[in-house]
């Protein structure tokens, strides 16, 4: 079996070490206890830590929302004023911030998915390790007869693999763990900086980034359209626009229309 | 594997597992999930979906590696009879969560196989 018997030597390799150094199986068998015990401290541990990058990916979101909410807000504001270029600037920020916030919905799902992959697994664990813990003092007074040996090396091979399953998938959860914070961190420097809205362009090469330009203008030439429409404002535009900044974020929240 | 004999043994594995494995069955686990028992003749159609799977990573085919993988996931847990969860019992075979990656595939195929060491031995308790 070429991937699956590589993949059966990777994962039994992880707690191998442990089974060869066994002179005494009772002694194997405390050691092992002991050791499923760490695992699912650590396993607890990335729950938390899943659990921790969820609730900051909400809060940004929360952030994002209510940006976007202060741009709406402020391009009708313009609109009313006939300051269509402010109105425009300010619907393009909205846009970037839309952008950025579809991405965040995924990643707060697959945190949720990850959480309930780690809690399913936690469940098991924790029945599997109670059991041995129920069993293992039993086992050790038995293990003097010579022929329940090969036995007992079945149950702590079979223990040790899974623990090495479960080391396995920690080691993996808290490296997906610790590339999401990073991301969060990255999210947090650019929302506070105000970068956020030129970062949100997508990468890719230079075809790509004018492409998602145009639509992106597009978007906004419609929303602008839909806006004035429901202000009830003449479509066309004023020739001489002010080339004014955006006025700062007002304390008034947008309307509910 | 156990002896024919083990009349003594039996009653030590009867109080740990209570089931143990049986001759003309393989253990298979999937990793992160649970383990399976399957029949010697429904393991041999792993052999075949193994192959299908190193081709896949061979020629580079991303959508074929995860349809092979998924397909050789739903063969096991269709086909086997899942393991109790007070059982405990070394599988002969574990396979992959249907997140692996064909990259991560392709890492653990390089990888060299690594030799059981007894360099952290220190960590015994006396």
């Amino acid at each position: 079996m070429g991937v699956l018997s590589r993949f059966t030597t990777y994962v039994k390799s992880v707690f191998s070490s442990m089974l060869d150094r066994a002179e005494d199986p009772g002694q194997t068998l405390d050691y092992s206890y002991q050791k499923q015990l760490e695992q699912l401290q650590n396993l607890r541990r990335s729950i938390a830590d899943v659990v921790t990058s969820e609730k900051r990916l909400e809060l940004q979101k929360a952030q994002l929302t209510a940006d976007i909410n202060k741009y709406d807000d402020q391009a009708r504001r313009a609109l009313s004023l006939n300051q269509e270029d402010l109105a425009r600037q300010a619907l393009e920020r909205k846009q970037g911030i839309q952008a950025q916030l579809s991405g965040f919905d995924t990643q707060i799902d697959q945190l949720k998915a990850q959480q309930q992959k780690f809690l399913d697994m936690q469940e098991r664990l924790q029945a599997r390790v109670e059991q041995f813990r129920n069993q293992k003092e039993m086992v050790k007074a038995t293990y003097g007869a010579a022929k329940a040996q090969v036995q007992i090396q079945e149950q702590v091979s079979g223990i040790s693999e899974e623990m090495s399953d479960v080391n396995l998938a920690v080691q993996r959860a808290q490296d997906k763990v610790l590339q999401m914070q990073a991301r969060a961190n990255a999210l947090d420097e650019l929302t506070a900086s105000g970068a956020l809205p030129e970062i949100g362009s997508p990468g890719g090469d230079s075809i790509d980034r004018q492409l998602a330009a145009l639509s992106s203008k597009s978007e906004v030439d419609n929303e602008l359209a839909a806006m004035k429409a429901q202000m009830a404002l003449p479509a066309a535009t004023t020739e001489e626009a002010p080339q004014a900044q955006l006025p700062p974020a007002s304390a008034e929240q947008p309307q509910q229309q | 594997m156990r002896p024919p004999d083990d009349g003594d043994a039996r009653a030590g594995a009867a109080a740990l597992a209570g089931g143990g494995k049986k001759a003309g069955e393989m253990v298979i686990r999937i990793h992160m999930e649970d383990q399976y028992r399957l029949s010697d003749a429904a393991a041999a159609e792993l052999d075949k979906l193994d192959d299908a799977l190193v081709a896949a990573i061979d020629a580079s085919d991303t959508a074929a590696f995860s349809a092979e993988l998924n397909m050789l996931l739903t063969y096991v847990r269709q086909n086997g009879e899942k393991v109790p969860i007070d059982e405990i019992i070394p599988s002969d075979v574990i396979l992959p969560s249907e997140d692996m990656t064909l990259e991560d595939a392709r890492a653990i195929m390089e990888k060299p196989v690594a030799a059981p060491t007894s360099a952290d031995s220190t960590q015994v308790p006396d």
